[in-house]
């Protein structure tokens, strides 16, 4: 702030007010819906207070699922979801690593061809390659199963991109003294690049979890069978029939359940979080 | 966006590298490269319905498509989406950064709050706002038909794309605060200090001085929200209004999807899915232009 002005600043807080309410509605919306009776919600009779039947609804959730759809309990698509986002947030940041490590440390034939070949991955998203890349995984009798889920997806052009532009940034004497002092390349990498690399990582962790739990496209293509379902996708089959039948109370609490642990994840880790998107765009 | 190619290596071994890459490698092949070269083949040949022969074609897939009113209309769509969907997000977000970046008590709590919707799937912020605006169950849609608006967004084509875009454009929100916000801080404050002694008040410093140096963050977050828009929109169209009511939110990444998997028509399918490469490569492009562009400036 440049100058004292009280007014502006009123303005600037009214304004980050309305801007508060209306970012977080939706969520508060679901999750005072959550504590009300299913008929209560398709009568309109959710207010701006909580009604009584929360913990039922989210005990209904996790262990039955919607009464009214034949759909699975909520922990096992919570679950599903789970291994799907720190299969992926984990082989990313494996494979990237190994990636960036070997194109930023060693010189060898091909070694550009193989930048390239995994930089211009970024121009081709699962959207312009739907069906011929449905039919690899049938091929490859993946459909329907947690490898077909994750692997495919662990490929990342931005996180090696990330982790090459930060080994860049390792001063070279630090590989000069590791080579004197008798260390190999996978030494090197293991006991002194590695531990260098934790905050990267961690940074990175928060966005691969977030964008492994809200895949949509993906899990829509892959998995067919209820019981692979993932949170997100089993809530769009869940609100799927006629609007007085629905079984809204446990939808409301399966939402917020599928909400909360990206959510967690941004509150808990924000330094991070905010560090990993500002690095990925460096 | 090259190695640096002048250091030395440090390390000799040359099938080491290799071996690391590997993985990596391989996953881009089978499942990036590999059904990406197939569908730029497909676009060239018309299958039949039973996939027992199929015929090059040329590029007649191509020149069906754009003949086909209803693909053109989908085109149409898109860009009017992503434009509603970038301009609304992007001004939005511009203005609580400015605000965000003036305010000292509570900034934190605005902060986190504002992040929230990014850790929000597309297709659970369509949801969600579903729910808000829902004609019996939501207190914003109860609102509005008890103000005498006839509101049903599963009838109205206007008001189903009203919903699609007003609930992309939130999820995007945090993604561009953030983007903004660092923006602005890093604008020197000696400088916003000068032009205040100079007498200039706050909207004339924004003008001139913010603006101006704001604006390569918000080129660079006009390209991320198009391809956004274009692509990652695809859970809010499929879980809210499935393209309904009678196409009217059917956007290109819908329709590709519609076509392919559930019309199986592979040939024309095929085609929508290269002209959708085409604007990714094109936008892309147009990133790492400007990202280049950054560094030497």
């Amino acid at each position: 702030m440049v100058e004292n002005r009280p007014l502006a600043t009123f303005f600037a807080h009214l304004v980050l007010i309305i801007g508060v309410v209306i970012v977080t509605f939706p969520i508060l919306f679901t999750l005072l819906a959550s504590t009300y009776d299913s008929s209560d919600v398709a009568s309109g009779k959710v207010g701006l207070l909580p009604g009584g039947m929360g913990l039922e609804n989210y005990w209904l959730a996790l262990t039955a699922g919607a009464r009214t759809t034949a759909q699975n309990p909520a922990a096992q698509m919570l679950l599903n979801s789970a291994i799907m986002a720190v299969t992926i947030a984990v082989g990313k940041i494996i494979i990237s690593l190994l990636s960036a490590y070997a194109v930023v440390y060693f010189r060898f034939p091909g070694r550009m061809l193989c930048f390239w070949a995994i930089f211009l991955t970024l121009m081709l998203p699962v959207e312009v390659r739907i069906l011929p890349t449905y039919k690899v995984i049938a091929d490859l009798r993946m459909l329907d199963s947690y490898a077909g889920l994750t692997i495919p997806l662990i490929a990342s052009a931005t996180a090696t991109l990330l982790f090459r532009q930060f080994f860049m940034t390792v001063p070279p004497e630090l590989v000069e003294a590791a080579k004197i002092d008798g260390a190999g390349p996978l030494k090197f990498f293991r006991d002194i690049l590695l531990p260098l690399s934790v905050t990267n990582i961690a940074a990175l962790f928060v966005i691969l979890f977030i964008y492994g739990w809200n895949q949509y496209l993906w899990p829509l293509l892959i998995t067919t069978s209820g019981d692979m379902d993932t949170v997100v996708i089993g809530m769009k089959k869940m609100i799927g029939g006629d609007d007085a039948q629905t079984d809204w109370g446990i939808v409301m609490a399966t939402t917020v359940l599928a909400m909360l642990p990206p959510i967690a994840v941004i509150v808990i880790m924000q330094r991070w979080f905010v560090k990993g998107l500002v690095d990925q765009e460096k | 966006m090259t190695p640096a190619s002048s250091a030395k290596a440090p390390f000799q071994n040359k099938l080491l590298p290799l071996m690391l890459l590997l993985p990596q490698l391989l996953i881009t092949l089978v499942f990036f490269y590999w059904p990406s070269v197939q569908a730029v083949q497909q676009s060239l040949y018309i299958e039949d319905p039973f996939g027992l022969s199929s015929e090059f074609a040329g590029l007649a897939n191509f020149t069906a498509l754009f003949k086909d009113a209803r693909y053109v209309d989908a085109f149409l769509r898109s860009l009017f989406f992503s434009a509603a969907v970038a301009g609304i997000s992007l001004s939005l977000s511009l203005l609580l950064a400015v605000c965000a970046d003036r305010v000292v008590r509570g900034a934190t709590a605005y902060k986190t709050l504002l992040l929230l919707p990014y850790a929000i799937a597309p297709a659970l912020a369509g949801i969600t706002w579903m729910f808000v605006v829902h004609p019996s169950i939501g207190i914003v849609g109860r609102a509005f038909i008890a103000m005498g608006i006839e509101w049903n967004y599963l009838l109205n084509g206007n008001q189903a794309m009203g919903l699609v875009i007003f609930a992309a454009a939130w999820k995007q929100i945090s993604y561009n605060f953030i983007f903004f916000l660092a923006g602005l801080q890093s604008i020197p404050q000696s400088l916003m200090e000068a032009a205040a002694i100079d007498g200039a008040g706050p909207a004339k410093r924004f003008r001139d001085i913010v603006f101006p140096l704001l604006s390569p963050t918000a080129f660079f977050l006009l390209v991320v929200n198009i391809v956004y828009a274009f692509f990652e929109t695809f859970g809010v169209i499929h879980a809210v209004t499935s393209g309904g009511p009678s196409k009217s939110t059917e956007i290109l990444v819908y329709k590709v999807y519609s076509d392919g998997v559930v019309g199986l028509d592979i040939g024309g399918s095929a085609a929508q899915s290269v002209i959708l490469m085409v604007i990714v490569i094109a936008l892309t492009f147009v990133q790492f232009r400007y990202v280049e562009r950054k560094v030497h400036y």
